[in-house]
């Protein structure tokens, strides 16, 4: 839906249904820091910034038409989906049997801060160098 | 019947090749970034899937999850501000009308 209607206003109402739906899984996968993480994130910031941009660039003849490549472009999805649904669901998967932690919040700060301290640090230059690269690209001349 | 890890990953599948269609077949440039965004839903689907069936007591795919979220923050702020630049310029967002690289 997100990608087939024709209005990009609906679509993006759309696109915030489907981050709850995914938060909503992190929840039956024992994450909920991330499901929280998820909602914050992806709805309270990326969604709203697509929908500022929505508004912004608004084409209300157009709205949202395929491109020239959408045949092949069917073709080439259809062909991942079935690779890689076919690998992934035939591959003898080492499932545990032990239980996940009960809240994730801890264990995820443990991993963060101990083990994947660095790449933490390195993603908040990158967030950083994000800012100012919007900044300046959003600048009047 | 049980929730498996196979379904997760099929779903994570699928949500892949529907935002592969999205990126590859669709003209508005938001609609692009919103398809890129369904990329990296569905492979954070299959992070935290995986961490959590094949070895729940450490969170590293919930670890990886965090930082695909913070990587995918970044580039839609940068992605939409060169959106806003170029739509500035060229008064479109028809990615068959931007083709100032192409040859």
């Amino acid at each position: 839906m997100v990608l087939l209607l024709r209005d990009l206003f609906r679509a993006a109402l759309f696109l915030i249904t489907f981050f709850l739906g995914i938060a909503g899984l992190y929840i039956t996968l024992q994450a909920d820091f991330l499901a929280a993480v998820q909602v914050l994130i992806y709805v309270g910031a990326v969604a709203v910034l697509i929908l500022f941009a929505i508004f912004f660039t608004r084409q209300v003849q157009q709205g949202n038409p395929p491109n020239r490549f959408r045949w092949p472009a069917l073709v080439v999805a259809a062909l991942v989906f079935i690779a890689l649904a076919g690998v992934l669901a035939n591959t003898p998967w080492a499932i545990s049997q032990e239980a996940p932690p009960a809240y994730s919040t801890g264990a995820l700060a443990d991993a963060l801060f101990h083990q994947w301290v660095l790449p933490f640090e390195i993603a908040s230059v990158l967030l950083l160098a994000a800012l100012v690269g919007a900044i300046a690209l959003g600048k009047e001349e | 019947m049980a929730v498996s890890l196979q379904h997760y990953l099929v779903l994570s599948a699928l949500l892949f090749s529907l935002g592969i269609y999205g990126v590859l077949g669709r003209r508005n440039v938001i609609v692009l970034l919103m398809a890129v965004e369904i990329l990296l839903n569905a492979v954070n689907i299959a992070f935290v899937a995986l961490s959590r069936f094949v070895v729940p007591a450490v969170v590293t795919g919930q670890v990886f999850a965090v930082f695909v979220i913070t990587v995918a923050a970044a580039e839609v702020t940068v992605g939409l501000a060169i959106v806003m630049a170029v739509y500035r310029r060229r008064s479109t967002v028809d990615i068959e009308q931007i083709d100032l690289m192409r040859w």
